[in-house]
């Protein structure tokens, strides 16, 4: 069975007519990594409340369906029990960052302490996830000296040294810069090699198509379409829609429209749109 | 209105030092992007534009005044600063009033204040949500709100800290539209960004920061053609650079038109 189930899922925040999510039904598994994609507004924060069980126990409003993650459904836990198990990062890094600790590495520390750890074990977790993330330069810093990129990989640090099962990341590099988003895919799809399973909301095609297994497109609250990335992310439906894609798939697209492009199905790839538009040459 | 920055220093108050020589100048009507790695100094650069940070060493001139010498409530008439995360920003009950309180607070008469805020929300295309709280639109109208409040003051200069980011592709190409129509009514515009794409579409020039220092500084095909200095400070050339590299083309391509051009050579 898949580790996550959403079923029949329709949310609407409080005095708000129009859902933000509608009639959700979504099937995970184990170890795999899923990218979000869709305009802002689509639905994609609200799915990853959903997921972390901020929706419906922090954010009221009106649910209908379920979330089961690891055979266990959201309603019938309180936040902090699914929170053992599913990890959420928020959009802005600044909403997440504590403001009680003092240094990066009691930051990352925190949520270990609260869940009562003990020292010895905190202190080796730390230092693993600070190397995982590639942030053990800034161990020492304030949490707030740091650029916006760099609070961004501390929020997921710290949420990575929990070893959720499910981790769940609300475009976790907005702000980073483009080395460093690329090394956050990568790091994501080697923990999801480990089994852990990832959901993550994106704008950024190029990696999603390189590291991610699945794509989810939402509008307007609905899955408009899903499947493995190459497929969606060419596919005419997305494009017709408005959808962002890479700059490779773009290009591609208007080359096939004036007849330079022959291939049969468009790239997602730097090699791949080297080798259809070396063929051009 | 020149801007100049001469041999600027800074150290935040732990003792980091984010800015280590810089010097820079900034013609009247230029576009020009600041790129570069997380914690290069990007923002700490910005904020000495309108004064927010001042230097521990060195000089910024914006015209003929050093920031040290007027208040940030001054310079604002020269240096209009979007912040990266509009929430920072917003404070009025409807978007309107809003984007009125810049050039209101700049002391301009009612007739201008309104003429000049009903043209920041028509080039936002906010013109159909002037009586609405900004906090119930979503980020992506939100973030609109912030661009429109800075432009109605009119200033001869405006720096966007991370326009881009969180934002979708048809938010993007709105913003594309709006530094386009600023660049023609002979604005100086700055704008700090991750957005290898959007840097590359929309700026003339480009400057790369490393680690406090100027890495790279000229237009924007000669600097983002480097990908090997670049890669110093964590940029990688925008997708269609990288593509045209790959093929073999002769010179470098920044967009879609120019790499589909060179195809047919």
């Amino acid at each position: 069975m898949a580790f996550v189930n959403v079923r029949n899922l329709t949310y609407a925040y409080p005095l708000t007519k129009q859902p933000a999510l509608q009639d959700i039904n979504l099937q995970i598994e184990e170890g795999e990594f899923v990218a979000l994609i869709g305009a802002n507004g689509a639905g994609k924060s609200t799915l990853c409340y959903a997921l972390a069980g901020f929706v419906p126990h922090f954010f009221k409003g009106e649910l209908q369906g379920e979330v089961e993650a690891d055979g266990k459904l959201s309603s019938q836990s309180t936040l902090s029990e699914w929170t053992l198990n599913v990890g959420l990062t928020f959009q802005n890094p600044f909403n997440q960052i504590s403001g009680a600790k003092y240094t990066v590495f009691e930051e990352i520390a925190f949520g270990l302490e609260n869940i009562g750890v003990p020292r010895e074990e905190i202190k080796v977790r730390v230092e693993e996830a600070l190397a995982l993330t590639d942030i053990r330069e800034l161990a020492r810093r304030s949490p707030y000296s740091l650029s916006g990129g760099q609070q961004q990989r501390v929020a997921l640090t710290s949420i990575l040294v929990m070893r959720p099962k499910l981790l769940v990341l609300d475009e976790p590099t907005s702000q980073m810069d483009p080395v460093g988003a690329k090394e956050v895919f990568s790091a994501v799809r080697k923990l999801a090699q480990e089994g852990m399973t990832v959901v993550m909301a994106e704008h950024k095609t190029e990696w999603i198509a390189r590291f991610a297994d699945r794509v989810v497109a939402l509008k307007e609250g609905r899955i408009l379409m899903q499947g493995a990335p190459r497929e969606v992310l060419t596919s005419d439906l997305l494009f017709e829609n408005g959808f962002g894609v890479s700059r490779y798939t773009s290009a591609a697209r208007e080359a096939r429209r004036r007849g330079l492009w022959t291939k049969k199905s468009l790239p997602v790839s730097l090699d791949e749109a080297a080798e259809g538009f070396g063929a051009i040459r | 209105m020149n801007i100049e920055i001469k041999s600027l220093h800074f150290a935040y108050p732990d003792g980091t030092e984010a800015l280590k020589g810089i010097s820079l100048t900034i013609a009247s009507g230029e576009q020009i992007a600041i790129v570069g790695q997380n914690g290069a100094g990007k923002t700490t650069l910005a904020r000495h534009l309108n004064g927010l940070l001042k230097p521990s060493g060195g000089t910024v001139f914006v015209g003929d005044w050093e920031t040290t010498q007027h208040p940030v409530a001054k310079l604002a008439a020269r240096v209009g600063y979007v912040f990266q995360n509009p929430d920072e920003q917003l404070f009025s009950r409807d978007v309107l009033t809003e984007v009125s309180f810049g050039p209101r607070n700049l002391g301009y008469a009612k007739e201008k204040v309104d003429a000049l805020a009903q043209r920041a929300l028509a080039l936002t295309e906010l013109s159909e949500k002037t009586e609405v709280n900004p906090y119930d639109l979503s980020p992506t109208w939100r973030k609109m709100v912030a661009l429109a409040s800075i432009i109605a003051m009119d200033t001869p200069i405006v720096v966007f800290d991370e326009p881009t980011t969180g934002q979708d592709a048809a938010n993007v190409a709105r913003i594309a539209r709006v530094v386009a129509e600023l660049k023609r009514e002979g604005k100086t515009v700055i704008a700090i960004t991750h957005d290898i794409d959007f840097c590359a579409e929309n700026f003339e020039r480009v400057v790369a920061l490393s680690r406090g220092q100027i890495l790279l500084d000229g237009a924007t095909r000669d600097v983002l053609g480097q990908e090997a200095v670049l890669a110093q400070t964590y940029v990688e050339p925008p997708q269609l650079t990288r593509l045209g590299k790959r093929l073999g083309l002769k010179e470098t391509v920044v967009n879609q038109e120019e790499l589909l051009q060179a195809l047919k050579k």
